[in-house]
């Protein structure tokens, strides 16, 4: 069973972000991923691009099919996770965690966000449709 | 979205089910796009061996006085050119030249044939030679429901069919089959397949085949073998530059363009499209089937265009297929392009999402190494 951590957030297209003050990190999700099949190709922004919440700042590509990301908050990005664009299949390992997508500082209080109790309801009733 | 008509099922529905694979809606069929994941059913076909479901295609017998002469006007190869047992790679061409299907067509008699076709095309291919049909002798039967399709594709193939077969599979070679016996049941086994690997097509009686099916699964597993889904089977075919109807060629594109010329026999005198196509070759091409690899870090996909240059330039065509090639550790594709751009070594540029990134046009297949033909 997937563990979806208490301490992030997220969003209905199965981003996560991890907010400590204005700082945020923002990942996908294990469920994204389990959907997605194989990772084979990640395409991340540059630092310092600026997005809205809900912009898509990138792409995830399975051997079939590309996905956008979106911001799950607003903000300009500060850091990006290029040891994962280098081996984008690595994803799938600690997703949560050590294989987060970009790192970012916030505009303002992040919104309209679930909580991992909330999201995993959300989940399970995607996974029945 | 989701559709109102509720989708095709192959009589392996309940076992792909049983099995845990991941299903989808592939062209109204409900089939299984990936057992335990595309790159990992990918490199089992390569190494050992991979069984598909692919019942979905479609099934058309052919048969009775005039059945070889009907096939000669109907399809693009020379089908006197097949022996009884003998298999033949051909395609179904309008008037116009422009590609109904790509098709096999078998040959099981002097005038008997099983032509198999793509699963989509199935109706339009049957309603189409229906509406060619002689006024009498020709015989045209859809049986794609009796019939079951199993392809069982990987080097280790040939150990693991002979187990089940009541025949000798050692002599029969690429683009030939045999009538025999599969689990007791009559049966077609083909040494043809769509993933550039040693393998077979086993045409076998739909009713029996999810225990053949179940029976192949358990016997893959010793060579550390396992079921497949239509990823991987997306991955195999495209390595080794197959086409795939719907993708790499429709209605809108003449065989000689998507690369069917050396299926296309002028020289066996008039069939349906022949007029229109040796027209096309004496004017020449306007565009191309090519073989791209990606040079920028980024994957092709099915409809993004190509063009002449990194900024400015203008559009040479479009992109049919693209994926990552597991085999091969590159990103590759099929795309239209204009003929001068058709040369193996012309940099072209793919435009993903708004930014142009390098590709190089190569030699099909990408992928060399298959045992197909071993």
């Amino acid at each position: 069973m997937n563990n979806y951590p208490k301490e992030l957030h997220y969003t209905k297209e199965h981003e996560w972000i991890r907010v400590d003050g204005t700082d945020g990190v923002v990942g996908i999700t294990s469920f994204a991923i389990e959907q997605l099949g194989d990772v084979v190709h990640l395409e991340l922004p540059k630092v310092g691009s600026k997005f809205k919440a809900g912009e898509s700042f990138g792409t995830i590509e399975s051997t079939k099919t590309v996905s956008d990301l979106y911001m799950p908050a607003a903000g300009t990005v500060t850091e990006v996770n290029t040891s994962l664009t280098q081996a984008p299949e690595d994803i799938a390992q600690d997703p949560h965690g050590k294989n987060w997508l970009i790192k970012v500082s916030l505009e303002g209080t992040p919104g309209n966000l679930m909580t991992s109790d909330q999201y995993m309801k959300y989940i399970a009733e995607e996974a029945n449709h | 979205m989701a559709s109102q008509t509720p989708l095709k099922r192959t009589p392996l529905n309940e076992e792909h089910r049983r099995l845990g694979a991941r299903m989808v809606d592939f062209g109204g069929w409900d089939m299984p796009v990936q057992y335990s994941g595309v790159l990992d059913e990918h490199k089992i076909v390569r190494t050992s061996v991979g069984l598909f479901d692919v019942s979905h295609m479609g099934e058309l017998m052919v048969s009775g006085r005039g059945a070889n002469d009907f096939l000669q006007r109907m399809t693009t190869n020379d089908v006197t050119k097949i022996a009884i047992g003998q298999a033949q790679y051909s395609a179904l061409c309008k008037d116009d030249g422009r590609v109904i299907d790509d098709i096999i067509v078998y040959r099981r008699g002097i005038d008997s044939f099983l032509v198999c076709v793509n699963a989509s095309n199935a109706e339009k291919d049957e309603q189409w030679l229906r509406a060619h049909l002689p006024s009498s002798g020709v015989v045209l039967e859809n049986q794609s429901a009796e019939y079951a399709q199993i392809a069982v594709q990987g080097p280790k193939a040939r150990e693991l069919v002979q187990q089940f077969v009541d025949i000798n599979i050692a002599g029969l070679k690429y683009y030939w089959f045999a009538e025999g016996k599969v689990l007791g049941q009559p049966s077609i086994i083909a040494r043809t397949g769509y993933t550039g690997e040693l393998g077979y097509e086993l045409y076998v009686p739909a009713q029996h085949s999810p225990r053949i099916w179940a029976a192949l699964v358990e016997g893959a597993q010793k060579f550390g073998g396992k079921p497949c889904g239509l990823g991987a089977r997306d991955t195999l075919r495209l390595e080794m530059g197959y086409l795939l109807y719907g993708n790499d060629m429709d209605e809108s594109i003449n065989a000689l363009e998507c690369g069917l010329g050396w299926v296309t026999k002028f020289a066996k005198g008039e069939f349906i499209g022949s007029t229109a196509l040796a027209e096309q070759k004496e004017r020449g091409l306007s565009r191309q089937l090519v073989g791209i690899q990606m040079l920028d870090k980024a994957i092709a996909r099915h409809g993004y265009k190509i063009f002449s240059a990194l900024e400015g330039g203008r559009e040479l065509g479009w992109v049919t297929s693209g994926t990552v090639a597991p085999s091969l550790n590159l990103n590759v594709g099929m795309a239209y392009v204009a003929p001068e751009f058709s040369p193996v070594g012309s940099e072209i540029f793919v435009e993903i999402r708004n930014e142009r990134k390098r590709a190089l046009v190569v030699k099909k297949p990408f992928y060399t190494n298959g045992t197909a033909q071993l």
